[in-house]
């Protein structure tokens, strides 16, 4: 079958998969289970070796390429398959085929094996990653199967490795760091076939001998050969090469600014107690002051818990003309303040009701969703005396209270969680903690706030650059606790999901909010022109009421508190840049830069990209 | 003169050393204990990092004093730890000073502190020991001379992962012999080391690794039991396979991949186990590359050597990974000339491990030509190979030159290359040279070699012939090594095949027939059958079975009568009944075996033997005895007519007949030749 198809939508067929009965039996998906088995196997296998390569810019090979090969090749097997249809006469009918993409420099190493089903009457094998440029043969490397020899871009062979023949497995690996090739077979080694090799190679296969037929292997199968742990080898040195980059004279002015990065990013986070203690410790200094920060620490809590009218209210009090000088940044937030009147948590229309689903702030969906959140714990009065243990080997005073009201918390909490990375630390100090009453007051209500936030897991939205309106999103809470005053009650939280929580005063005040953004919108559009992702933002939160059940529907997303925190972070970032202060910490800013950089790196085919990924290093 | 007047001040400098250092062994006399302990507490900082400090301490006589306070009961356990800890730093100095503390008791002293509960003693007490017993002049018996030491080690194991980290290595450094092997094996040592293997602590783990490598080697009982032992629920070998994974320290790989070799070796995993094949194998041989220390090049190729030795699918498969055969070429370019012009430091360090990689590499090539005639053949092929191996011949080091006839005599298995390149490069004339005076094992190697080369194909025969090898060959025959009487007689036999008179005669006087008649009852049977070989050698084609038998046929007859009549095996026997066979080719020799009834009447025994070779080859005999003589002798018609007679007499043509019906095709055709004699 020599089809046009595109590889993603191969089709398999039952009898050309060896084990098929063992597979197929766990994924009950539509359609022909061994084909989803083995599709979801490459997909699998390809994500884990080259989690570098960005398949929507350079796509992997996946199988030959019906349209790039000699008539006297025929395909079969989902193109996986490869005969020989030729007289095999003499050298000038030799044919070969090859694989439908490049192999991309993101890769770092790549691996693909062929099998000899038959070796025909007279062999003559070669398996060549070979160049795009039309004239294959100028710019071709191969092994070939008759003399064990090699091949490069000309017709002498050198003497490489040993000849190969039917039930033999022969692979070849390209490594883009050191731009070298070796070739195994039946799973070993044979060393360093060529060096210095160009760019943008493909997988090819030639044959040359009627009868002929081998099978690939792009990763729908396991190699024969251990790929990966060739591929931890490389790892390893890359990690070692930049553990050990040379830093020299220079170790002071490190020291110094590591320092300020990690202060810089506690102050942009509000975290206070924190920041204050690390300059002490460091004896370095903190540009903004104490007060501000907290401003900003409240401001962002109110975002966070949904409350984002009060949010509104306090920035225009703190920071007066800073959202009229704002108006797109006024128009989201008030779009969010909507979402949250849906969902009830807005104080403009939670003031209508004394049920305040204090459960939407444990994160229904949240993957690191943990077992101490919200509804299951209707006892949960005020947290902030109450502050858990933190791993951060601060320890309140009153642990065993705290552990009745927080089942499940305690200082392994960390790894428990779900997400093996995760951090999970509070901005508690002790003192705050004991000075913290068994309820806490509405006078120290801010004090406290100090000790309540609790982040797990923060995880970083990168590549700055793609978009460059965008800002680097000042880390993703996936969980953050926000811990109320006392006029949240949560003795309701397991109450199920009501609109506006499900008073008919709050519906309407809701409504009427809805006309007054309407007309914003109207107003900007008049003043400013146009605005698509205004429209986007508001069409998708009016959406919302067309939905009996709001939280279960195409466009519930919104309702989740994550959605609070792209809103949060910039205006956080507004507030910061009205002071003069950098709207994002450095430490993203490195990072962000670091990430580009690695994709750069692909880009102009720097192999070693796909060992140095910055994922690597967030731990 | 200028020397005068600098000597009293370097004695003047030097007593003050020497004042200072009384001091703080005077400290450890005070009375009062409290004292006494800041006395050692400030002597452990006194001996940081500072040999001649160490050195003044020991001579001033520190050690039996802090050794008296360490086992005094009366101590307090701080004292005693700090004493243990200033011995400990003591021992870290030049091996000088482990001598004096091992002649002081030191061990015995500390073995003792290992019954104390407290645990920290018993670190520092752990450590200390550590520290000398992997010095190379701790005599490492001195830890199996008290048998409740080891139980209590293994004890001990459990205690933290310092004991861990010290117990393990003691153990790795201190099992020598299968004996101490068999000794920790029964004390438990797999069982309690194992769990280590996965310990948090890498020093722990490595430890707990080596200590597995070391009791594996070629023990089979131990190797046995490895294999089926789970770590957390995991087999040991994949244990020992995850450790060789590549992103881990090389120190690690390279000592899984030695566990994995022993138990391979030790017929535990068999040699086409993937863990060999896929993982043991490629891990040595990225062992060899030249990424790698000097050191583990050597230790990488030499296991590999070991692990591949008796199975030639094995060393097909080394011998096209990762071209290790000409990545081998690269360690005889030690030192490298660019090193001795810029680098001191590093032409040092090359000279010193030069010798240890020529001979590693020798040893890898040995391994992998032993079988395979193409893999000799690409080795032969390799730079400068054959130049390499002469020079290395003739190497200071014996253990170059060891390896190197190792490495010839695998190559020597090869036709081909005997015929070529061992000819073109006149390897016989270092080897010569290497047999006049060498250490035994030499010997063994080199004389093997020589018997190839004496292969009547070989065109170094004659060269060799010439060099007056007979001598010397005849001189190992009277060694005391078995190994070497063989390899003597076998050149010989080698040497006797077809060859001329004059060549047989030579032997014959050089060997001297006591020599040969001591031989045929040589208690070895290698060398019974060897010399067997060269008799029947010397007794090939008539005129030299005529003149042999003319000057020695009493003794042979002699020698062969006590063979037939002696315990022997079938071969033995079978080349015994050859050489009477070749006798009665002779034409005067055949009257020897005619007049003696007793060895007529043994025939006979034999052509009614259940074992078909030993019919064959009386058979064989008798059919020369009976044989119609063509050639020009007037009385040879009649001679054989009366021989025919006589046998006929002696009921030999009934035992042909017989034999004409037997089952064994060969034995049939030759019985029925023989019968067709008496009818021509």
């Amino acid at each position: 079958v020599t089809g046009t198809h595109h590889p993603l939508t191969l089709h398999f067929k039952k009898s050309g998969l060896p084990k098929m009965a063992e597979l197929g039996a766990g994924s009950l998906l539509l359609g022909d289970p061994a084909f989803n088995y083995q599709e979801h196997e490459l997909n699998e296998r390809l994500k884990r070796l080259y989690p570098a390569v960005n398949e929507d810019e350079t796509p992997l090979p996946r199988s030959w390429s019906p349209k790039d090969k000699y008539s006297y090749i025929g395909l079969s097997q989902n193109n996986l398959r490869v005969h020989y249809k030729g007289h095999g006469k003499n050298h000038k009918d030799a044919a070969s085929v090859r694989a439908t993409h490049p192999i991309p420099a993101a890769c770092g190493i790549y691996y693909f094996e062929v099998k000899i089903v038959s070796k025909g009457l007279d062999f003559l094998s070669s398996l060549l990653p070979l160049s795009p440029i039309l004239g294959w043969d100028k710019h071709s490397y191969g092994y070939h199967g008759d003399d064990g020899h090699s091949f490069c871009s000309s017709g002498t062979g050198q003497p490489y490795g040993p000849t190969f023949t039917t039930g033999d497995v022969i692979g070849c690996c390209v490594n883009l760091i050191n731009n070298t090739c070796f070739y195994t077979k039946n799973g070993i080694s044979l060393g360093v076939a060529f060096t210095d090799l160009p760019p943008n190679l493909y997988p090819t296969v030639g044959l040359q001998t009627p009868g002929e037929i081998v099978d690939a292997n792009f990763g729908q199968q396991p190699f024969v050969f251990d790929i990966e742990d060739y591929m931890s080898e490389w790892r390893a040195k890359i990690h070692g090469m930049i553990a050990r980059f040379p830093i020299g004279e220079r170790l002071g002015e490190w020291q110094a600014v590591l320092q300020n990065m990690v202060s810089t990013y506690l102050v942009h986070h509000g975290y206070c107690a924190t920041a204050t203690a690390f300059a002490r410790a460091t004896e370095t200094l903190i540009q903004e002051d104490q007060t501000s920060i907290k401003n900003r620490q409240r401001i962002q809590k109110l975002v966070l818990a949904g409350r984002v009218g009060e949010a509104i209210e306090a920035t225009q009090h703190l920071y007066p003309g800073l959202l009229e000088h704002n108006p797109n940044l006024l128009f989201m937030l008030k779009c969010r303040q909507f979402v949250e009147m849906v969902n009830g948590t807005d104080s403009e229309v939670r003031c209508f009701s004394v049920r305040s689903p204090k459960s939407q702030d444990s994160y229904p969906g949240s993957p690191s969703l943990s077992p101490r959140h919200g509804a299951t714990n209707p006892n949960l009065h005020s947290a902030g005396a109450d502050s858990p243990t933190c791993s951060n080997g601060v320890t309140p005073p009153n642990k065993n209270k705290s552990h009745n009201k927080y089942p499940g918390i305690s200082s392994a909490s960390s790894s428990s969680s779900s997400s093996p990375s995760s951090v999970n630390y509070s901005e508690s100090n002790s003192t705050d903690s004991t000075k913290s009453q068994p309820h806490s007051g509405t006078s120290n209500q801010e004090e406290t706030s100090d000790s309540e936030m609790e982040i797990e897991a923060e995880h970083y939205t990168n590549g700055v650059a793609e978009n460059p309106s965008a800002r680097i999103m000042n880390g993703t809470y996936k969980h953050q606790e926000i811990l109320q005053a006392q006029d949240i009650s949560l003795e309701d939280s397991c109450a199920s999901r009501q609109l506006c929580g499900g008073n008919q005063a709050a519906t309407e005040r809701m409504i009427q909010f809805g006309r007054e953004l309407q007309g914003l919108n109207e107003q900007l559009c008049r003043e400013y022109g146009k605005n698509v992702t205004h429209k986007k933002m508001l069409q998708d939160a009016f959406s919302l009421l067309a939905y009996s059940d709001p939280w279960n529907c195409p466009v519930g997303q919104q309702l989740d508190p994550m959605q609070r925190e792209n809103i949060c972070s910039a205006l956080n970032s507004a507030i910061l840049e009205s002071q003069n202060l950098p709207k994002q910490p450095p430490l993203m800013l490195a990072l962000g830069q670091a990430t580009e950089c690695v994709q750069l790196m692909a880009r102009v085919r720097s192999g070693s990209c796909s060992f140095a990924r910055v994922d690597n290093f967030l731990h | 003169m200028a020397c005068l007047l600098e000597a009293p001040l370097r004695i003047s400098v030097l007593s003050e050393v020497t004042a200072t250092s009384r001091h703080y062994v005077d400290r450890l006399f005070d009375p009062d204990p409290q004292k006494v302990l800041q006395g050692v507490i400030d002597m452990k900082n006194a001996v940081i990092g500072n040999n001649k400090q160490k050195a003044n301490l020991i001579v001033l006589g520190a050690v039996p004093r802090l050794l008296y306070l360490l086992q005094q009961g009366s101590s307090s356990s701080e004292l005693r730890a700090e004493c243990a800890v200033v011995l400990g730093s003591l021992a870290m100095g030049t091996e000088n000073n482990i001598k004096s503390l091992v002649d002081c008791h030191i061990i015995p002293a500390l073995l003792q502190g290992l019954l104390c509960p407290d645990l920290i003693f018993i670190e520092a007490c752990l450590r200390c020991l550590r520290t000398v017993f992997i010095s190379p002049v701790t005599p490492v018996q001195l830890l199996y001379t008290d048998p409740t030491v080891i139980p209590h080690l293994m004890s001990l194991l459990c205690r933290s992962q310092r004991t861990q980290e010290y117990i393990t290595q003691i153990f790795s450094h201190c099992c020598k012999t299968p004996e101490h092997q068999t000794v920790l094996f029964n004390h438990g040592a797999i069982q309690n080391i194992a769990p280590l293997l996965i310990s948090p602590s890498y020093k722990v783990r490595m430890q707990a690794l080596k200590c597995f490598s070391v009791l594996a080697y070629e023990n089979t009982q131990v190797s046995m039991t490895l294999v089926n032992v789970l770590v957390d629920e995991e087999l040991l070998s994949q244990v020992f396979v995850r450790m060789m994974q590549r992103d881990q320290p090389i120190d690690m790989q390279l000592t899984a991949a030695k566990c994995l070799t022993y138990m391979c070796r030790a017929g535990a995993i068999r040699t086409d186990d993937s863990c060999i094949v896929l993982k043991t194998l490629p891990c040595l041989v990225r062992m060899c590359s030249k990424e790698r220390l000097l050191e583990e090049r050597v230790e990488g190729a030499e296991t590999l050597a070991y692990l591949m030795e008796p199975d030639v699918e094995l060393q097909r498969i080394a011998s096209v990974t990762d071209h290790l055969v000409a990545m081998l070429a690269d360690y005889f370019k030690y030192p490298s000339s660019v090193s001795a012009i810029t680098d001191i430091k590093r032409l040092d360090h090359d000279l010193k491990h030069a010798h240890e990689l020529r001979q590693a590499a020798f040893k890898l090539y040995a391994s992998l030509g032993s079988n395979d005639e193409d893999i000799r053949k690409k080795i032969t092929e390799t730079e400068n190979m054959m130049d390499r191996i002469v020079s290395g011949l003739s190497e200071s080091s014996v253990k170059v030159r060891l390896a190197a006839v190792r490495c010839l005599h695998s190559l020597s298995r090869s036709v081909q290359q005997l015929r070529t390149s061992f000819h073109d490069h006149a390897v016989w004339k270092p080897l010569m040279k290497l047999l006049q005076n060498a250490p035994d094992e030499v010997l063994v190697m080199a004389s093997s070699t020589l018997c190839n080369l004496l292969l009547e194909f070989s065109p170094s025969k004659e060269p060799i012939l010439e060099s007056g090898v007979i001598e010397l060959l005849c001189s190992l025959t009277q060694s005391d090594s078995p190994a070497l009487r063989v390899n003597g007689i076998w050149a010989l036999m080698n040497m006797a095949f077809q060859a001329d008179q004059k060549v047989k005669g030579e032997i014959v006087r050089a060997l001297g027939t006591e020599q040969l008649f001591r031989l045929l009852s040589d208690p070895d049977s290698n060398v019974l059958m060897k010399t067997l070989g060269l008799l029947r050698n010397l007794l090939s084609t008539r005129p030299h079975i005529d003149q042999v038998m003319s000057s020695h046929g009493k003794q042979i007859m002699q020698a062969v009568t006590l063979i037939l009549e002696g315990e022997h095996s079938i071969e033995v026997k079978e080349q015994t009944l050859c050489i009477l066979a070749n006798i009665a080719d002779g034409n005067t020799a055949k009257e020897l075996i005619m007049t003696n009834d007793d060895i007529l009447q043994k025939i006979k025994y034999y052509m009614a033997h259940s074992n078909v070779k030993l019919q064959l080859a009386a058979t064989f005999c008798i059919s020369n005895l009976i044989w119609n003589e063509e050639d020009g002798e007037a009385n040879a018609m009649t001679g054989s007519q009366e021989r025919q007679d006589k046998l006929r007499e002696l009921g030999f043509v009934d035992i042909l007949h017989k034999l004409t019906q037997a089952s064994d095709p060969n034995l049939c055709d030759r019985a029925k030749t023989a019968m067709q004699q008496y009818l021509a």
